[in-house]
């Protein structure tokens, strides 16, 4: 089995026009080709490139990855003199992509990594996602290298970057046990010791992935008596030097391979990466940001999979004289679940492209000035990936959920015992809405892009693009979508009062993630109708239907009312 | 110390995913319905040898395989798991050889490669099963062989020591290097391939898959020698053409049936004299054999 040329949307996405800039600014004219001997040649070499080792991921996922997925979930790690040791099939899973060499995909050449860009490397998690839900944060977790890269220094780059792309785990330690959402609470102390020079780690860290890994980020708070974000800085910690210890790992519903910890410093020596204070007002904002676009890649990877799981067993359940699937009823379901999933794919690669130019961009900023036109290109695209991280991590996380769900249901009474995948899959799914920033405070974050019209211009760019004849119909619904979408802006910030604002904001957010999601769908059936014409088609008469129900919400409702869902709080 | 280490490789059919298109309607193998991979019990043996190059490093793995052209395949898919380089016998003098004719091809190959401390192949290719060419080829060469290895132990300076996997037990054994050793299907899978090795050997080619094919990147095979594959043809290798190929198979093949598996109980002999006589003698009654 090969989980990436079974799904032919991946290579789809991975040739989208974009790329050709992309893979331009990623690779500066080519240049590596001189120093590295597996540095692409061109253009065309580079995406071949990126094809092929897709393979090896979508084979190591197929045959090694999936089948140990039940195991690991039974299996789970376990934590024995501070130390953690991972189920079997987790170290198989790991010593297959180390040997693979798909640790530090993204990093730079001269640091032994492959240079890939995000659209790839996302792809790859995607892949994992779909095998083993809970292995991808282990393998996914080798973007903590992202942070080190762009914010630490040259030393730092060159001791603990190449130990990555060898096959180092890494962590971010950030939330404690009174600071989770809310990280500006962080109260692990580092304290710089004058004598030695350096600074040592204090404290308890809690739910913590993989907190038992080779290098650790870790949020702390460097200056005394501060209360705010403004007092945390961000370390790195190496296992090697000791001071960290597992006190215990929590016993979770899904993602069970993955071990979430609770950590123990005890004058942990670490190292202090970028400037003091900004720890988490500028490094772990980075990091979320990347961060999130993996758990969108993981929520794609867990639909892809209860598409999969339901359609087959649809296929083989056979009552009342037939295959399940032939009932309107089940079919339903399925056609929903392969439309969420691939309008979950099409806002993934649409933010990956997103970050992809303007990180790649920023990075030529530190090696020269950038023409007026590139720092425009920059603005551009962080602007958009900015607005469509928060977006599509809320809307492909929650579909991701629905989806598992709806998985099991189309399994019946054999999809609630834990004989069939299903089962593993729905519990998986459940912490993606939740960590990285609940769906709520994904809500909060694209708010402010809903008001200011930054999905609205986008919309209207992909209204501009024209599309074939048979499609037109669909692109009419999308313009009603977008009516009743701008008139609903309107409507709830008329009053210019922030609690009604908020009260309504997540409508809005799925407002306009169903009109965004619906164009990108179109514009993937306009390409390539075989594989997606279907989906847009029910998606977009799905999304219609929500943004109809918001619409009727909100219109038919007034401000006053908000005081029914208040809750009486008694001092 | 270092070693220079042969693997043995064929490309087969993938006969373990055979669909009904598998067979043509005269009854032999439709080659086409079938992809064509990487022996699998010739992975295992790629694998043992990576693990020596692991344990000793500067150690050099080159693949040989007999075969059409398109045989290039399976060199490049060794070196993207790690091997350093890859030879392909190939001749049209070769074609329709059986396993004799096959282990002299090959066993004038590893003459010309000269230097080498161990051969190491799978045990049988899928495609035919007959577990003869690794024993053949040692025969030839006058070198011991160690037939169902699951793991290579150890290895120190002209010595080597083999788990071997039999019906009933393991067995440990030594040999003197150089020797053939054939590997089961039981030893530890091959490593994945290395998306850094593909990236810098994907435009490895043999001379005539550079003359035939319309190339992008003609400049880049002057400047990295490493992406040429080295192809041998019967007279590179001084091989008696009389010995190669259909000439050099005394096995023919007589008919071709479509046979249906049927799972029956099995049998259990002792070592006795009496129940092998008897045995023979059932089987040659219901013509089995003879």
């Amino acid at each position: 089995m090969n989980f990436y040329t079974d799904t032919p949307q991946l290579k789809h996405h991975l040739e989208h026009p974009l790329m050709r800039r992309i893979v331009e600014l990623k690779e500066r004219n080519y240049a590596d080709k001189e120093t590295f001997d597996y540095a692409p040649i061109d253009f065309e070499d580079a995406m071949d490139s990126y094809d092929k080792v897709l393979e090896i991921v979508g084979e190591i996922c197929g045959d090694i990855i999936a089948p140990n997925a039940e195991g690991v979930d039974k299996e789970g790690p376990k934590v024995s003199n501070g130390h953690v040791t991972y189920a079997s099939g987790t170290q198989e899973n790991l010593d297959a992509c180390r040997k693979a060499g798909l640790m530090g995909m993204s990093m730079p050449r001269r640091y032994g990594g492959l240079n890939f860009p995000v659209v790839p490397y996302i792809m790859a998690a995607d892949i994992v996602s779909r095998a083993d839900a809970g292995f991808e944060n282990l393998w996914g977790l080798q973007d903590c290298a992202e942070t080190l890269y762009e914010f630490a220094d040259d030393d730092q780059k060159t001791r603990f970057l190449p130990r990555v792309t060898k096959g180092a785990t890494m962590s971010m330690d950030l939330t404690e046990p009174d600071a989770g959402s809310d990280l500006q609470s962080v109260m692990l102390r580092a304290t710089f010791d004058e004598a030695e020079n350096c600074w040592y780690l204090n404290g308890v860290k809690r739910f913590i992935t993989n907190g038992d890994s080779d290098i650790h980020l870790v949020l702390a708070r460097s200056e005394e008596g501060t209360k705010d974000g403004r007092g945390l800085s961000m370390f790195v910690y190496d296992k090697n030097t000791g001071g960290v210890t597992v006190r215990r790992i929590e016993n979770k519903m899904g993602i069970k391979g993955s071990p979430t910890c609770e950590l123990v410093f005890k004058n942990a020596k670490a190292e202090l990466v970028g400037s003091r204070r900004l720890g988490l007002i500028k490094y772990v904002m980075a990091l979320m940001n990347g961060a999130r676009l993996g758990i969108m890649a993981q929520a794609v990877g867990i639909s892809e999979a209860s598409c999969r799981e339901a359609y087959n067993y649809a296929l083989e359940r056979r009552q009342f004289g037939k295959a399940i699937i032939e009932f309107p009823a089940v079919y339903e379901i399925i056609s929903n679940i392969r439309a969420k999933a691939d309008a979950s794919r099409a806002i993934l690669y649409e933010t990956a492209r997103f970050v992809d130019i303007y990180k790649a961009l920023e990075d030529i900023s530190k090696e020269r000035k950038l023409t007026p036109e590139e720092r425009d290109e920059l603005k551009y695209y962080s602007r958009y990936a900015d607005a469509f991280t928060p977006l599509g991590k809320g809307m492909t996380t929650e579909y991701a959920n629905q989806n598992a769900y709806d998985a099991i249901q189309v399994h019946g009474g054999s999809g609630f015992m834990k004989d069939y995948a299903c089962e593993r899959i729905y519990r998986d799914a459940r912490i993606t809405n939740i960590y990285e920033g609940t769906t709520q405070l994904q809500v909060v974050a694209a708010i402010r892009h809903v008001t200011t019209g930054t999905y609205l211009q986008r919309i209207r760019e992909y209204e501009a693009q024209s599309i074939a004849p048979e499609l037109e119909s669909l692109k009419l619904v999308l313009s009603k979508m977008t009516r009743m979408y701008e008139q609903l802006v309107e409507i709830v910030t008329a009053p210019k009062d922030n609690d009604y604002l908020d009260f309504h904001a997540r409508r809005l957010v799925e407002c306009a993630g169903h009109i965004v999601m619906g164009h990108l769908l179109l514009l993937d059936a306009n390409k390539n109708p075989e594989l997606f014409r279907r989906s847009a088609e029910v998606y977009i008469h799905y999304g219609q239907t929500e943004v109809i129900k918001n619409y009727n919400f909100v219109t038919q409702s007034r401000i006053e009312d908000m005081a029914y869902y208040k809750p009486v709080l008694n001092d | 110390m270092t070693l220079n280490i042969i693997v043995l490789a064929k490309q087969v059919p993938d006969t373990r995913n055979v669909g009904k298109d598998a067979m043509k309607a005269d009854g032999t193998v439709n080659r086409a319905a079938l992809p064509a991979i990487f022996n699998p019990e010739d992975l295992n043996a790629l694998e043992q040898a990576l693990g020596i190059k692991e344990r000793f490093p500067g150690s050099k793995i080159t693949l040989l395989t007999m075969g059409p052209g398109r045989a290039a395949d399976i060199l490049r898919e060794g070196l993207f798991r790690g091997a350093d380089d890859g030879v392909l016998l190939t001749d049209r003098a070769f074609a329709g050889a059986d396993t004799l004719a096959t282990s002299y091809a090959l066993s004038m190959a590893v003459r010309k490669m000269k230097d080498f401390d161990l051969i190491i192949s799978g045990r049988q290719a899928i495609d035919g099963d007959t577990a003869q060419v690794g024993p053949q080829v040692a025969e030839k060469l006058g070198i011991p062989q160690i037939t169902y290895t699951e793991n290579i132990e150890h290895i120190e300076e002209g010595k080597i020591r083999v788990k071997r996997r039999l019906e009933n037990g393991v067995e440990i054994v030594e040999s003197p290097l150089p020797a053939v050793i054939t590997v089961n299907g039981s030893a530890r899978t091959c490593r994945p391939r290395n998306a850094k090795l593909l990236q810098k050997y994907k435009h490895a080619k043999t001379v005539t898959e550079r003359q035939s094919e319309d190339m992008d990147y003609i400049e880049i095979y002057d400047r990295r020698p490493y992406l040429d594959l080295t192809e041998w043809s019967v007279a590179d290798v001084g091989a008696d053409v009389a010995q190669c190929g259909l000439s050099g198979s005394p096995t023919k093949v007589k008919k071709i049936e479509n046979v249906v598996f049927q799972a029956k109980e099995s049998k259990r002999l002792s070592d006795s004299d009496v129940e092998i006589d008897e045995l023979m003698r059932e089987l040659i009654e219901n013509h089995t054999i003879g």
